[in-house]
């Protein structure tokens, strides 16, 4: 019973991460990108589509990020580029890649997918209650750890990283150093793109194999509360995208028991822990300082 | 380009570099739409020169360092770094050369480390230990003393400056453009920057000073260069000059020197009764006791470092941070501590805080709406039942601006198209010109030049010695001494006791200014 709770959290849990982990990297170069609802969708359908049609979950999965990548493009070009209201434009990108995605997912609505093989190693996977959790999950799984690794290592132990904070930290100041701040913002907003992507295509090719409009439910926007859970630290999205996970998970044990007690109750429980994370945060000023990208959401404009 | 002949033995021997200059830019233009910056300008500056860059605010020397800096092209004109003609396409390009720049407004992280900081600047580098230990060793060797695993944002101003000239000299630059250097620093501060600097010329590096302080550029400087509106009007020997024949290239006439007499004091009318105030403010300053009292007919100044509790008076004279006790302020006999800003103007106050726009004016909004903003609670009639008299604000509009001075292109231009001296003089009028009774003004003339800050002392001294209780907040010790009867230094939240201004001495009121910074400094060596 507890490892079968445990194997259905990871799994919810799974998408969450991929697309926080994404979005944290795009927030502490100081963009704000509402979008990831959008994203994330567009990449369960492109990965659906192409898993259905080449029969590689595999490449399901890169087209999943493809599709996320080319949405955030043009979020990148307004915001960035025309130097757009971010706020308005992410929610913008989210209404667009949830119609779009509606649009181009109809004639697979129905179809059966195909669902993403997880690991098998022979006489390891097969161990005792660890053997499935460690060993028995599939690559989208391993690559969120990686990626949350990966994102945390470069951010405090690179070059690449450091100016990425910069140009998050001070807009002005990095472009007086002589920083790109528009290229470095695009990659931020692409390697988001990516990830959201990412972790859409999980939902359509790993989770349930299957195409239904609006099939993130929501996801995208409690990857957004997550980063500011975790406070722009990629450990702590880990332990938020399974807390989150968790809630979800118990969400639909409580309604399958019958148990009476409401489930919007439990729905509402990530965005109440958000804004109490929210309050506790900025209690401590310091912390806050020190974490919260400050040009976070403010647009850029070269003087020429 | 009227230089080439005529130097002094001096500049002869500060030439170590030969003949030729370590930069020249040779009659640079650069327009922005239809307004030319900078028009056919020519510099030269030989290594190991101090040279200073005069001007009044507008003038184009700003326009002019960023594209020594590379942050610009110009429209035409060339650059020649060591005789060789140069396109610096970028800051990264100008420092790869050998330019370095500290700049006016600090381009620091504030949520990084000091060594973060110096990483950013120089070529692939990152905050390793090594860095670090060079931080230490090349801070302590020009008297600059710096913890590199310090978080920028718990510095001091001066500190800050540190961190920037140090992160300019790991480049190891040949020229090392300075904006303004000492505009935040106690006068200590500022000898002991000057000491470093001189340094840095004998061993061969030159500096593009930039500064308002024509005292300090005369004696720092080795040459100087005037521009003014776009142009190059002069260029000299700081040393042969007075600080008034300087002042007169830079405003192209003879600048009238405030004149004050002494005025008749009349009852106190600004009383602070142990004033006290933990901040709310992550890095804000909490106020201790402070008492402090101001009569009708006379300015009192409180002098100091930014950060050190300014903001806060400010914000609890106003009223803009309701206190715990009434008592605490009293404004016109009547305490008013609880009082919000608009009751504290029906009293007969006025206020300016330091941030003009933003905070002082609403940069969208027009001048005569602006009017509306701090007078229409004013009992003047401007906004009744609910209506707004426009006419009526437009008028003082007209008023405030011929009376001060204020160019501006339009009938009612929007605030942010103003100038920054402009709008000083815009909103420190708004407010004189209702000759209120009570005046509290933040850093009157940050960032004006030297005839717009003649025009607003002058009318500050004026509507004192008619009767108003006049407060001065501010970091310009010349001001200080030009204007006020009386001075009080307010250091970490505390302030001394006003003395008369006579009876101090600027090196005095500065040993005070740096009394709490001093004893830091100490404890972290």
């Amino acid at each position: 019973m507890l490892e079968a709770i445990i194997l259905t959290v990871i799994t919810a849990a799974t998408p969450l991460l991929l697309a926080a982990i994404g979005e944290l990297v795009v927030e502490k170069s100081g963009v704000l990108n509402l979008g990831v609802e959008g994203m994330m969708v567009m990449g369960a359908v492109a990965g659906f589509a192409v898993t259905v049609s080449t029969g590689s979950p595999l490449l399901g999965i890169v087209g999943g990020a493809v599709a996320g990548v080319l949405v955030s493009l043009i979020f990148a070009f307004v915001t960035l580029t025309l130097v757009a209201n971010q706020v308005a434009s992410g929610l913008a990108l989210t209404l667009f890649g949830l119609g779009l995605s509606g649009l181009m997912g109809e004639s697979f609505v129905g179809q059966p997918g195909i669902k993403l093989q997880s690991l098998d190693i022979p006489g390891v996977t097969s161990l005792p209650f660890v053997g499935k959790i460690l060993f028995g999950q599939d690559i989208l799984v391993y690559l969120s750890f990686a990626a949350v690794f990966a994102v945390s290592w470069f951010l405090n132990r690179t070059r690449a990283g450091l100016i990425l904070r910069a140009v998050g930290d001070n807009h002005s100041s990095a472009h007086a150093l002589g920083y790109s701040v528009i290229g470095v913002r695009y990659l931020a907003v692409i390697f988001g793109g990516a990830m959201a992507g990412l972790g859409g295509a999980y939902l359509s090719v790993a989770y349930t194999p299957l195409w239904v409009e609006n099939m993130t439910a929501g996801r995208g926007w409690i990857a957004l509360a997550l980063v500011v859970f975790a406070s722009w630290l990629p450990w702590r999205a880990v332990i938020g995208a399974y807390l989150f996970g968790a809630v979800t998970v118990l969400q639909l044990h409580t309604q399958a028991l019958g148990i009476g007690f409401p489930s919007q109750f439990l729905a509402m429980l990530p965005y109440l822990a958000t804004v109490i994370v929210l309050v506790a945060i900025s209690g401590n000023r310091r912390a806050t300082l020190f974490n919260t990208p400050s040009s976070l959401g403010k647009p850029f404009v070269p003087d020429r | 380009m009227g230089e080439g002949s005529g130097d002094s033995t001096g500049e002869m021997l500060r030439r170590v570099g030969g003949d030729t200059p370590l930069l020249e830019v040779r009659h640079v233009t650069k327009r922005f739409g239809s307004f030319t910056a900078n028009d056919n300008v020519s510099l030269k500056i030989m290594p190991g020169e101090i040279h200073a860059l005069l001007g009044e605010n507008g003038a184009g020397k700003s326009t002019l360092v960023k594209i020594i800096y590379g942050s610009l092209q110009p429209n035409s004109g060339e650059i020649f770094w060591k005789g060789k003609a140069v396109t610096v396409a970028s800051p990264a390009e100008a420092r790869a050369i050998g330019v370095g720049m500290v700049f006016q407004h600090f381009s620091l992280f504030e949520a990084m480390t000091v060594a973060e900081n110096i990483a950013l600047a120089l070529p692939n580098c990152r905050a390793t230990r090594e860095l670090c230990e060079t931080i230490a060793r090349v801070s302590a060797n020009y008297g600059l003393p710096l913890d590199p695993n310090a978080h920028v944002a718990d510095l001091s101003v001066g500190e800050r400056q540190r961190v920037e000239i140090v992160r300019c000299l790991l480049q190891n630059p040949e020229l090392i453009i300075m904006d303004e250097p000492t505009s935040v620093l106690t006068p200590q501060e500022a000898d002991q920057l000057f000491v470093t600097l001189r340094r840095l010329a004998e061993e061969g590096c030159a500096i593009l000073y930039i500064s308002h302080r024509l005292e300090e550029v005369r004696a720092l400087c080795h040459h100087a260069t005037i521009m003014r509106r776009a142009r190059v009007v002069a260029e000299t020997d700081p040393a042969n000059e007075t600080v008034n024949t300087l002042a007169q290239l830079m405003v192209g006439n003879e600048i009238t020197r405030v004149t004050r007499e002494k005025g008749k004091l009349g009852p106190e009318a600004i009383l602070l009764k142990g004033l006290t105030q933990v901040s709310q403010e992550a890095f804000g300053v909490s106020l201790h006791d402070i008492n402090l009292s101001v009569r009708s007919g006379e300015i009192v100044a409180i002098a100091g470092i930014a950060g050190n509790g300014q903001k806060e008076l400010f914000d609890a004279l106003s009223g803009e941070e309701p206190l715990d006790k009434e008592d605490m302020v009293i404004l016109a006999g009547e305490a008013a501590g609880l009082m919000n800003i608009n009751q504290r103007r029906l009293l007969g106050a006025a206020f300016v805080p330091e941030e003009r726009l933003g905070h002082g004016a609403v940069p969208a909004l027009k001048l005569s709406e602006n009017v509306v903003l701090t007078r229409h609670g004013t009992g003047e009639g401007i906004a009744r039942r609910g209506f707004t008299r426009f006419g009526k604000a437009g008028r003082i509009v007209e008023t405030v601006t011929s009376l001060f001075d204020v160019r501006k292109g339009v009938v009612d231009p929007e605030a942010r198209s103003l100038s920054g001296g402009n709008l000083q003089k815009f909103v420190v009028g708004r407010e004189v010109e209702r000759t209120p009774k009570i005046l509290i003004v933040a850093q009157p003339t940050w960032g004006v030049d030297a005839g717009a800050a003649a025009v607003i002392r002058q009318s500050l001294i004026d509507l004192s010695r008619k009767g108003a209780a006049i407060l001065v907040i501010s970091q310009d010790l010349d001001e200080i001494f030009e204007i006020a009867d009386r001075i009080a230094v307010i250091s970490r939240g505390h302030l001394s006791k006003a003395e008369d201004a006579d009876t101090l001495t600027p090196e005095k009121v500065g040993l005070l200014m740096a009394g709490g910074a001093e004893k830091k400094g100490a404890a972290a060596a």
